[in-house]
């Protein structure tokens, strides 16, 4: 029923990890007939999809069609839900996310997320930015004052905190606050970034911004996003994947997904009529 | 709004029952008022007689021996000399170790229930928890005569001075009869337990689940995630938690007063008998022989209606301060 598997993009969409894995490029994501259930309902079928890094991929599709929990199946948090299971593969790089050897924690650094509402800890912004590296047993001041120098700039936010690092991370603006979690993210310099709605809380000049850090990013990093905005994933993504009731309908370069989508529904949500 | 379907009614002037019925209705609604605000406002006011009660009845003792009520160790009702200290030290020190051994044991728990109990196990262990609250006071003191006493004299006691060694120092030195402000400070413990255990963990589970996602999102393990992002948040609302538990301890009566050993002495030994304000009013006051006698229990009522509530202050404020920043204390 995985509509990726119909037409002549299945090759480039589900290669074999070995072929689809760029040697110089790491941060590649695989979906192979990736399956997910929360107890007995099941939230994904079979989806089959490689996310190719330095680059944004966007998944869009209406409310409840499994976009967050493909997402944060990338970086397992799902596992403290309990009675979820998963089926078919999940790889980064060559490294299948759910083998039972791989190491959650050392995971989760190399896979940076935002979430849709910000959530900086009651802590100075210095040390919201420093909570990552030092958990990953970074102690050396000096080394943390350059990583969250460092990370903050590459969420545009040093201009406007470097004079208040040591104060309170809630006085800053929501726009400030959820640029400063993706400098939280930043900070373990990770490989992958997850982005879940990150902007549908934020005013369109702070939305902007995270759109333009988005774009800086991409360069280094695979960056996914979710959004309920198609004009935002038409902006910032280069490819698209289009989510329905669970399963992966339709995936590729986002203008093409965006000016003549192969499939109907996928035609049918981006002209407006459900979702 | 019901007025104003009254008036369309009466300008159309075919309807007479309605418009008596909204009149009525508007006196039962201002009557309701003044009858709940009545209500409400008893309470401070019956706070407040109770205060004025105290004073005017502890007033003679207040002035007789003015400061050196709350400093002097001699409780003597047959010279007619009252010194509320030794209670006041007493309450203070049977409090602080019940804290001691209460908090760790009552956060534990909390954490233990909030983050990492299995989910069929949690509601037990809760319900059982709780359940302590509910055991009544003489409960404890017969259960501390019968079963802590003989353990702490005949066990504990000698490990704490002789094995430990800890009798070389002040607090753990001299005989070990048993009735002692350890005993007391131990039963207080076990009777804090739920309060601060409950609160504790109302507010660990009001910890939002974003917080616990984003310390795991950048690599947390269980117990980094809890020590740097769930009780930093909760903070405030724990230490509120453990207020209110010495508010209770600082009150709590009739299990104290059957293991205290009433004594009217400062001493430094927590293995040596003492007192407590609640437990020396309720052995006195049945037989207080003259008007200066009552007048010094009521004093030393005041004294710890005061502090109580003063603790309670503390503890209500901090608890609300969590859930009005909604972030605890940055
Ligand atoms: N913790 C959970 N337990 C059980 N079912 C869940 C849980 N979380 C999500 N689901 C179900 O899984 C399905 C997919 O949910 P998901 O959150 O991934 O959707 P979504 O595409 O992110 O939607 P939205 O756009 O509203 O965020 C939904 O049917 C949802 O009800
Ligand atoms: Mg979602």
């Amino acid at each position: 029923m995985s509509a990726a598997s119909a037409g002549p993009q299945r090759s480039q969409v589900l290669a074999t990890p070995k072929a689809a894995v760029g040697q110089t490029h790491p941060g590649t994501i695989t979906a192979d007939d990736f399956s997910f259930w929360y107890g007995k309902v099941q939230a994904l079928h079979k989806v089959s999809l490689l996310i190719p890094p330095r680059s944004v991929t966007a998944l869009v599709g209406p409310s409840g069609c499994g976009k967050s929990t493909f997402l944060r199946s990338i970086n397992r948090l799902n596992d403290v839900i309990p009675g979820v299971r998963t089926d078919g593969l999940l790889l980064l790089d060559n490294t299948d996310i759910y083998a039972s050897r791989v190491d959650v924690v050392a995971l989760r650094q190399r896979v940076g997320m935002v979430f849709q509402r910000w959530n900086p800890f009651p802590k100075s912004i210095y040390d919201n930015v420093a909570y990552g590296p030092r958990i990953n047993g970074t102690r050396d001041g000096a080394t943390l004052d350059e990583i969250v120098e460092q990370s903050l700039r590459r969420a545009a936010l040093w201009d406007e905190a470097k004079d208040r690092l040591r104060a309170s991370a809630l006085t800053l603006s929501g726009g400030q606050q959820q640029r400063l979690c993706i400098a939280r993210a930043l900070a373990n310099n990770p490989e992958v970034l997850l982005l879940d709605e990150p902007a549908s809380a934020l005013d369109p000049i702070a939305t902007q911004r995270v759109e333009e850090l988005l774009y800086e990013l991409k360069a280094e990093l695979t960056i996914v996003i979710v959004t309920h905005n198609l004009q935002q994933a038409a902006r910032v993504s280069n490819h698209a994947a289009f989510f329905y009731l669970g399963h992966l309908v339709e995936a590729g370069i986002t203008e093409q997904l965006f000016t003549s989508p192969r499939e109907q529904r996928t035609e049918a949500y981006l002209t407006g009529r459900f979702g | 709004m019901s007025e104003g379907d009254g008036a369309a009614v009466i300008a159309n002037g075919d309807d007479a029952p309605r418009p008596l019925r909204i009149v009525g209705s508007a006196i039962a609604d201002r009557v309701y008022t003044w009858v709940l605000t009545a209500f409400a406002l008893c309470i401070p006011a019956l706070l407040l007689l109770l205060v004025i009660a105290l004073g005017l009845a502890g007033w003679p003792a207040f002035r007789r021996f003015g400061f050196a009520f709350l400093t002097s160790s001699t409780w003597n009702p047959v010279a007619g000399i009252y010194g509320a200290a030794p209670a006041i030290y007493g309450t203070v020190v049977t409090s602080i170790i019940a804290l001691i051994v209460a908090t760790p044991l009552g956060v534990g728990v909390a954490l233990f229930l909030s983050d990492l109990a299995p989910r069929r196990v949690r509601q037990p262990v809760a319900f059982l928890v709780d359940l302590l609250a509910a055991i009544p006071s003489v409960v404890y003191g017969l259960w501390g005569i019968f079963v802590l006493l003989p353990f702490l004299r005949e066990t504990l006691m000698p490990f704490l001075r002789d094995t430990l060694g800890l009798g070389g120092t002040v607090f753990f030195s001299g005989p070990a009869y048993g009735p002692s402000m350890l005993a007391a400070g131990l039963i207080l413990a076990v009777m804090v337990l739920p309060y601060i255990s409950a609160i504790s963990r109302e507010v660990l589970l009001a910890v939002p689940r974003s917080q616990r996602e984003a310390a795991l999102a950048l690599g947390a393990t269980r117990w980094e995630m809890i020590r740097g992002a769930v009780i930093p948040y909760a903070k405030s609302g724990i230490i509120g938690g453990i207020i209110l538990g010495l508010g209770r301890a600082l009150g709590e009566t009739m299990a104290v007063t059957m293991l205290i050993g009433n004594r009217h002495e400062i001493s430094a030994s927590l293995l040596a008998p003492g007192y407590t304000m609640a437990s020396l009013i309720a052995n006195e006051f049945a037989e207080a022989s003259s008007d200066l006698h009552l007048s010094a229990l009521m004093a030393v009522g005041l004294t710890l209606f005061v502090i109580t509530m003063i603790v309670n202050g503390i503890a209500r404020w901090l608890v609300w301060q969590v859930g009005r920043t909604g972030s605890g204390r940055p």
